[in-house]
């Protein structure tokens, strides 16, 4: 006979100590993804192979490259230094204006949130240029930045910079009340006030606006590297590289393009919310 | 469990309980919104002697919670003192006391920190205030969860274990400061009647021990009788003094004493008093004062 303790200990050991590859692995959620993405692609290749469904004309549908084409595409790319060189770009352009936002972004809603001066004075400002897109700055970046580099830069900071900043006042300021009578009331000064309880109550906000921050940055490093054109090189980034297959006519190398920002994306996003869940063990729970 | 030393004893719990005497002389507050003065309490004055559990009982919207967030320094009062022991919280020239550690809130929907364990929320108190090391405060913490039946939970987050271990933790983490009243709002009033019974039987022995004074607004009449010492029927607003009922049942208690015949009488006492008020709040239509 084994006691339950026994038994369950070395589940909960060996359950941590498993790679995450086999935690993957073993998840039917992950499996059903996978199901979900093949048979999108066996859709979408009978669908633009065929260009009818059951009889009926398919729109348009004939133009789209079937996903074996954008495949063969893909697999010449890999092997072209310019390819992911546009990778870098736009990671590099993405993570300096999402990296500028944060530390800007954070401490300025935590300033509207907490004082009230500070609010009065830059909150109305604030509100007159958030409704603006980003892509509206671009010409007057162009124009105002002495690189294009730097506007996209600029611009791609805009795209997070609002949303960060407006989830880091709405979820400082929603923080119950209870708790920082709590805190005051156990004699704790405005430091660890501050530090221990505003801070982390703001922290699932923060993670939220990073999370949509992110998302906004991918839209419009994309964007602004269409319009301005990206580096004289060969690599101008994904954006550029988009708009350059579709200079050149070629439909499979457009689709590669869409997909590698799709996966970037996801990847930005996958490690946001990796940051996310080390950084507030308390979340696991809901 | 019985040290010389244990930190849930404090208040003389050998002999006598010297520290936490609550007195409250002619308070009155008067709300101002838009300029129609409202009177929540009117000349109200009591005498809380040291180690007392005092529950407070009155009809919804009487004053309870104003007189509690007087105690407690959240709001002004407009004349009137309180004491705490010799000290003078809130006076004349003082409309609003200023908040310490020796006066600590429960809060009706408990206010652990949800991003702190139950150990961290209770090392909180000693840590923020300088008085131990965080070293020192989450090993006292982990002692004095120990204490209360919470041992195996100090390393959990309030997320993950039931309301009714939060809530003895909260308590805990309001001991650990060694304050000289505990004010409670009703802490149980969202709570199932068996895990209330449970809480009260826990509460009861962590009272035994300290000795602390406890300041428990309460709506459910049975509650106040089985806990307090004695039972404070407020009138319906303004708020007044209307009776004060003693409990003079013999500690330590158990569940025994709800079927007793001196604890049926009591409770037929209070709520005769709380009803006849409890009419006239109803026959004034008056809402909830949150």
């Amino acid at each position: 006979m084994v006691s339950v303790s026994e038994v369950s200990r070395p589940i909960g050991i060996a359950r941590s100590r498993r790679s995450f590859l086999r935690r993957t692995l073993g998840r039917q959620e992950f499996w059903r993804g996978c199901v979900a993405i093949v048979v999108f692609l066996i859709l979408w290749e009978i669908g633009s192979r065929s260009g009818e469904w059951f009889g009926y004309t398919l729109p348009h549908v004939g133009l789209l490259p079937p996903p074996s084409d954008v495949a063969v595409a893909w697999s010449k790319v890999l092997m072209k230094w310019g390819y992911w060189e546009s990778w870098y770009q736009s990671f590099k352009r993405v993570l300096t204006g999402f990296i500028a936002a944060q530390i800007i972004g954070i401490p300025f809603g935590l300033m509207l949130a907490v004082n009230k001066y500070f609010r009065d004075i830059f909150f109305p400002p604030f509100e007159v240029l958030r409704p603006i897109p980003p892509l509206a700055w671009v010409p007057a970046s162009l124009i105002f930045w002495p690189t294009n580099e730097m506007s996209i830069a600029f611009v791609t900071f805009l795209g997070a910079f609002f949303t960060i900043v407006i989830n880091v006042l709405g979820g400082a300021r929603t923080i119950d009340v209870r708790y920082l009578r709590a805190v005051q009331s156990m004699g704790a000064s405005q430091w660890d006030l501050f530090w221990r309880i505003i801070l982390p109550g703001t922290l699932p906000s923060i993670f939220t606006g990073a999370a949509v921050g992110m998302g906004i940055t991918w839209e419009v490093v994309v964007a602004a590297e269409m319009i301005s054109g990206g580096g004289t090189q060969g690599g101008g980034g994904l954006g550029f590289f988009i708009w350059n297959s579709y200079m050149g006519g070629s439909l499979p190398q457009i689709v590669v393009g869409m997909i590698s920002i799709g996966i970037a994306g996801y990847l930005s996003s996958t490690v946001i919310r990796m940051i996310g869940r080390s950084a507030m063990p308390w979340r696991k729970l809901f | 469990m019985k040290r010389a030393d244990a930190s849930l004893e404090f208040n003389g719990s050998s002999g006598m309980p010297t520290r936490g005497a609550l007195t409250i002389r002619d308070l009155v507050k008067i709300y101002d919104p838009e300029g129609v003065n409202i009177m929540a309490v009117d000349h109200c004055s009591m005498q809380i002697t040291p180690g007392e559990f005092c529950m407070i009982v009155g009809p919804s919207g009487c004053g309870k919670t104003t007189l509690l967030n007087a105690i407690a320094g959240f709001h002004s009062i407009t004349s009137g003192e309180i004491f705490l022991d010799d000290k003078l919280l809130c006076g004349p020239d003082k409309p609003i006391a200023a908040q310490g550690a020796d006066r600590i809130v429960v809060f009706q929907n408990g206010a652990l920190f949800p991003w702190k364990t139950l150990a961290e929320n209770v090392a909180y108190g000693p840590m923020v205030q300088g008085v131990l090391s965080k070293r020192n405060a989450l090993a006292k913490a982990h002692e004095m969860l120990a204490e209360a039946g919470l041992g195996e939970f100090g390393g959990k987050y309030p997320g993950e274990v039931s309301s009714g271990m939060a809530r003895r933790a909260e308590i805990v983490r309001a001991l650990i400061n060694r304050p000289k009243v505990l004010l409670l709002d009703e802490p149980y009033r969202a709570m199932d009647g068996l895990t209330k019974s449970i809480m009260h039987e826990a509460l009861l022995e962590i009272y035994d021990r300290t000795k602390v004074t406890i300041f428990f607004i309460t709506h459910d009449l049975e509650e106040a009788i089985f806990l307090g010492d004695r039972v404070y029927v407020l009138t319906t607003r303004p708020c007044r003094l209307k009776k004060v009922v003693n409990v003079d049942i013999p500690r330590p208690r158990n569940y025994e004493v709800l079927s007793s015949e001196p604890f049926r009488l009591l409770v037929e006492e209070t709520r005769d008093a709380v009803h006849e008020e409890a009419i006239k709040a109803f026959q004034l239509g008056e809402r909830e004062l949150a």
